[in-house]
């Protein structure tokens, strides 16, 4: 698909979620679920989504949304995608979860299901820190940035969740961006063909968390990959490849400053962190663009 | 068809009959020959189960929820501190009301590891609008398991169920089995808020203040049609297969001037006891309560009352004696034995029941002047 034309205009997020202006949680799971179509049950553990779709009675959401506890949305999945396989029916069982519910408290719950091999496409949308319950830091917050409970800065790095899925050698596994929201729908749709479990991790840039103004969502997306913080890429069978705008990105990324300036949440990061954040993406980049040049 | 089997068999047995459609469960002395036997049912392909091996007990609720609400019938079976892990799920299946069917096999809490009978470890799950049955026998083992599913899939109930057997006392004895045709007693599974990808619908979101007392209050109006539900189920079981059960197995209770209540095996003991003191002229009786949740209304007026506790609630008592005293209005004989496996004979029981002081309470092995 190379327009936007090509999008299926059906919609599964309505309009009025209760979504912040400026979400990428909301745009992606657009995509998402216009990827997947309406033969799809989505597992949400407690994360943005759980409060975006809405108040009982009332839900925005035009697929069913089974809502779970905040650690157990992989394995409920697990078990409900097992029932359909059971009784022969297909219907898509997506995980839609946070990078809390993801890279924190899920984790184990995650890991067993990927170990299992459970039929089963799960995304984490990474807005880099506990968003609904306030901005809190997570394993997914990078470090210098100041959350509510990093109040001067992160010292600690974000955790690689794609590696330790990568260590569980699922057929297939991506990230993406909300800011690229068709080679979002593209990928949701390539997950789905596999059988067993898929994995893609969705940067979604946050307005009110991360300090910038709401209009700039997209434009954060595009700087975080321009400048190499986060890479496109996807790895099929273990075999990665990077995505055009990430291959560009790295071989000449834009200064990381310039994604790091219209933050808040990285206003005042001193001298020593910065040269690390540096050092960080270099190696990352290298790590992937030398996995990629091996093959 | 007759046969021996442990208490842990009686319970694989059941649920090879009934056939689940998906069973989740992580292994935990002394619950692990249920799962062990499942896993072998499968393999042989006597059971058509998908068997999820989760990596936890939370996990192994999670699964069973997340196959429940696709309207399948599931099964699992912990113990103790696996009962503790799932508690967050544990009321979440009842909250998302699935008649999930799971074997508790009893076991006390650490530290220090212990892994013999206590009932501590389902009494604290007695909040959670889960059906709670406590069994004494292998045959009570299997018949109850077999109930339990009829039980909680009758849709005006729709609340999960926990049977309850002794760790070792009764998991791992054996015991004559009789095994039945189940026919058409178990009929299939029907829930009629299945998600259906046909009619989209959100499960379990916000749910603000002027709604969510109406759902828990939904809970507590199926507990209450649970019981006409128990009745009906234990009374055809019994026109059907001969054996027959009730909310309490009373013994010698009608003329007993003392009654000793108590829960699961000690049950059994305490049925001895009676007979011994029926010998030495004392008019006493013992009911052994099967149903904890939903509470029963119990038949004890005008007589004193003897609780054996297997369980405590730390500050307050022991959980069975406290709740009777609520509910009669009268002072009882409070007793705290069995705990961690502590070993209570027919004798010891007989002594509760003889040296009697109403109004107290007493710690086996603790106070000496029993």
């Amino acid at each position: 698909m190379d327009t936007i034309a090509e999008i299926p205009k059906e919609e599964y997020v309505l309009k009025c979620t209760s979504a912040c202006a400026g979400c990428s949680d909301s745009l992606a799971l657009r995509y998402v679920l216009k990827a997947a179509g309406p033969d799809t049950v989505l597992v949400v553990p407690a994360c943005c989504t759980s409060v975006i779709q809405g108040i009982y009675p009332n839900t925005a959401f035009n697929i069913p949304v089974y809502n779970i506890a905040f650690g157990a949305a992989a394995a409920c999945a697990s078990g409900m995608s097992n029932a359909f396989r059971a009784t022969g029916k297909k219907t898509n069982v997506i995980v839609y979860a946070g990078d809390g519910g993801t890279l924190d408290i899920g984790i184990q719950a995650m890991s067993g299901a990927f170990e299992r091999g459970t039929d089963f496409l799960y995304i984490c949308y990474d807005n880099e820190a506990y968003g609904n319950t306030g901005m809190q830091r997570s394993g997914g917050t990078p470090m210098g940035a100041r959350t509510t409970t990093t109040p001067t800065g992160k010292i600690d790095a974000k955790k690689d969740i794609d590696a330790i899925i990568a260590a569980h050698n699922p057929p297939y596994m991506a990230t993406a961006a909300a800011a690229y929201p068709q080679d979002l729908f593209k990928k949701v749709q390539k997950a789905l063909t596999f059988r067993g479990p898929s994995f893609i991790h969705v940067l979604a840039p946050c307005p009110p968390g991360w300090r910038f103004s709401t209009e700039k969502t997209v434009e954060m997306g595009k700087l975080a990959v321009k400048s190499g913080m986060w890479i496109l890429y996807e790895r099929e069978f273990g075999k990665i490849s990077i995505n055009p705008q990430s291959k560009a990105a790295m071989k000449r990324p834009i200064p990381l400053e310039e994604y790091l300036a219209p933050q808040g949440r990285f206003k005042g990061i001193d001298a020593k962190t910065l040269e690390t954040l540096k050092q960080h993406l270099a190696k990352n980049i290298k790590k992937l663009s030398d996995e990629e040049a091996e093959e | 068809m007759k046969k021996i089997a442990t208490g842990n068999k009686a319970v694989a047995e059941a649920v090879k009959q009934v056939q689940p459609v998906v069973i989740a469960a992580y292994p935990i002395t002394p619950q692990t020959e249920i799962v062990e036997q499942i896993a072998e049912f499968v393999s042989t392909g006597e059971l058509k189960s998908r068997y999820i091996p989760v990596e936890s007990e939370h996990s192994a609720m999670a699964a069973c929820i997340g196959a429940s609400i696709t309207g399948v019938r599931t099964f699992t079976a912990t113990s103790s501190h696996g009962l503790l892990y799932m508690h967050e799920m544990t009321n979440w299946a009842a909250g998302a009301r699935l008649p999930i069917v799971m074997a508790n096999v009893n076991r006390s809490i650490g530290p220090g590891w212990n892994i013999w009978a206590e009932h501590t470890d389902a009494m604290q799950e007695r909040d959670t609008g889960w059906l709670q049955v406590y069994v004494s026998t292998v045959q009570e083992a299997y018949d109850t398991t077999l109930m339990a599913f009829r039980i909680a899939e009758h849709n005006d109930v729709l609340l999960p169920v926990m049977v309850n057997l002794d760790g070792f006392s009764l998991s791992h004895i054996m015991q004559p089995l009789d095994t039945v045709e189940t026919g058409d007693f178990i009929p299939p599974m029907y829930l009629p808020h299945a998600i259906d990808p046909k009619n989209p619908a959100g499960y379990g979101g916000l749910t603000g203040p002027d709604q969510h007392f109406k759902f828990r209050w939904d809970i507590e109006r199926s507990m209450r049609d649970s019981v006409r539900v128990i009745e009906e189920t234990e009374k055809e079981f019994a026109t059907r297969f001969g054996r027959k059960y009730g909310f309490t197995e009373d013994y010698q209770c009608d003329d007993a001037d003392v009654v000793v209540v108590s829960m699961g095996t000690l049950g059994k003991e305490a049925e001895v006891a009676v007979d011994l003191l029926r010998k030495e002229g004392v008019r006493a009786g013992s009911m052994r309560l099967r149903w904890f949740r939903p509470f029963p209304k119990l038949s004890l007026k005008g007589k004193e009352v003897v609780v054996i506790d297997r369980d405590y609630s730390f500050g307050f008592g022991g959980v069975l004696a406290k709740s009777i005293q609520a509910q009669q209005k009268a002072d009882v004989f409070s007793v705290i034995a069995g705990l961690g496996g502590q070993e209570v004979t027919y004798e010891d029981i007989a002594d509760f029941i003889r040296k009697r002081r109403i109004g107290e309470e007493f710690w086996f092995g603790v106070n000496d002047h029993v």
